[in-house]
């Protein structure tokens, strides 16, 4: 004579009403995280070394928030190109020094090798940081350019490519190895040189 | 016959809110996954500029943070209104920031101290000095890695 009993169904209409709680809580109390900026390396006290001025590309921010490339004010946005006009130049045009990949004009008033070429970046204490930003990240985008130029040029895939495919987590050990000498091969064509120097004025 | 034709057509179904649950559940599993618990509180104001250069910063645990901006209104009778330095959720002075990098990086493990990375999380608004103060306290401290933490975006945007 055994009866048979139902089990009864639990509400689950609740169910929904707990996890928007939780998921307010977790709204609330937490952040994205912004991880990303621009990295740099400062110098040492002990470095200095003399360098011939014309392998000095002197950029400097003024107190009104002007931009003056070797004393001249010009805009922003003719930054990127005048950097790539340096940088890429090849001013030595034979010996050692010579930079047989460089497109520049070789001119010998400006700098005589991507190596040598160093890109100093001054300003007043009183210029405003997010146009500061904006320059440095205008003069590393014409490092960017001539990396992915001369990273086409040698292995048909982009610079930036590159570098994601070294972070990609799928690749395999020995193609990493491979990516990485490329990375370093690609740097070393067009080392990142620019110099942030102490305040001016 | 008619008439019950009628009445169960105007009569719609409810609509199931049984699979309401697993959508939450879904929302709130992403937003525990992305997204990391405050661990201090912003003082200062703080919109970071923007760039598209960027670099990923590396791991969190080797990572000490600065930060600048104007103090935040209900700060501004107590501190004034100049731009001020955030260290562990406390105002700071710039003589502070040697011996704080010191004592960060002091306290993480011994592999890590040669990696360590400085976020320099800067209110786009400030001035320059004060991050070139800033950078000449690091070098004295040899903590000579650091990272202009930004946004991904067009950078021109910042000049306005």
């Amino acid at each position: 004579m055994s009866i048979k009993r139902e089990i009864p169904e639990v509400n689950a209409g609740s169910m929904a009403d707990i996890a928007f709680l939780l998921l307010i809580f977790f709204l609330v109390t937490t952040t994205i995280e912004n991880d990303k900026g621009l990295n740099r390396t400062l110098p040492t006290d002990t470095e200095a070394s003399t360098i011939r001025e014309r392998n000095l590309f002197r950029v400097n921010l003024n107190s009104q928030n002007e931009l003056l490339v070797e004393g001249e004010v010009i805009p922003i946005s003719d930054l990127q190109e005048k950097a790539i006009a340096f940088l890429d130049n090849g001013g030595v045009l034979e010996g050692e020094e010579h930079c047989d990949y460089c497109l520049g004009e070789h001119n010998d008033k400006s700098s005589d090798n991507p190596k040598k070429a160093i890109i100093s970046l001054s300003s007043a204490r009183e210029s405003n940081y997010g146009f500061y930003i904006t320059v440095q990240n205008e003069l590393v985008s014409a490092y960017t350019i001539l990396r992915n130029r001369e990273s086409l040029k040698l292995y048909g895939i982009s610079y930036k490519k590159l570098l994601e495919d070294y972070a990609d987590v799928s690749l395999s050990n020995s193609d990493k190895l491979k990516t990485k000498s490329r990375i370093e091969l690609i740097r070393a064509l067009y080392p990142l040189k620019l110099s942030e120097a102490e305040i001016t004025n | 016959m008619f008439k019950t034709n009628r009445k169960s057509k105007s009569k719609l179904p409810p609509i199931s809110t049984a699979s309401l649950p697993d959508i939450v559940f879904i929302l709130l599993f992403f937003f525990m996954t992305v997204t990391v618990m405050k661990n201090t509180n912003l003082l200062v104001e703080n919109t970071l500029p923007n760039a598209t250069e960027i670099e990923k910063l590396d791991k969190n645990d080797r990572v000490i943070e600065i930060i600048v901006g104007k103090p935040n209104k209900e700060y501004a009778s107590l501190v004034g209104v100049s731009p001020k330095i955030q260290l562990n959720g406390k105002f700071a002075s710039i003589d502070e920031v040697g011996s704080y990098v010191l004592a960060q990086r002091a306290k993480m493990p011994e592999q890590l101290r040669k990696v360590a990375v400085v976020s320099l999380k800067i209110d786009k608004d400030v001035n320059v000095g004060i991050i070139s103060d800033i950078k000449q306290e690091l070098r004295k401290v040899n903590a000579l890695k650091i990272n202009y933490t930004t946004f991904e975006g067009d950078a021109f945007i910042n000049l306005k």
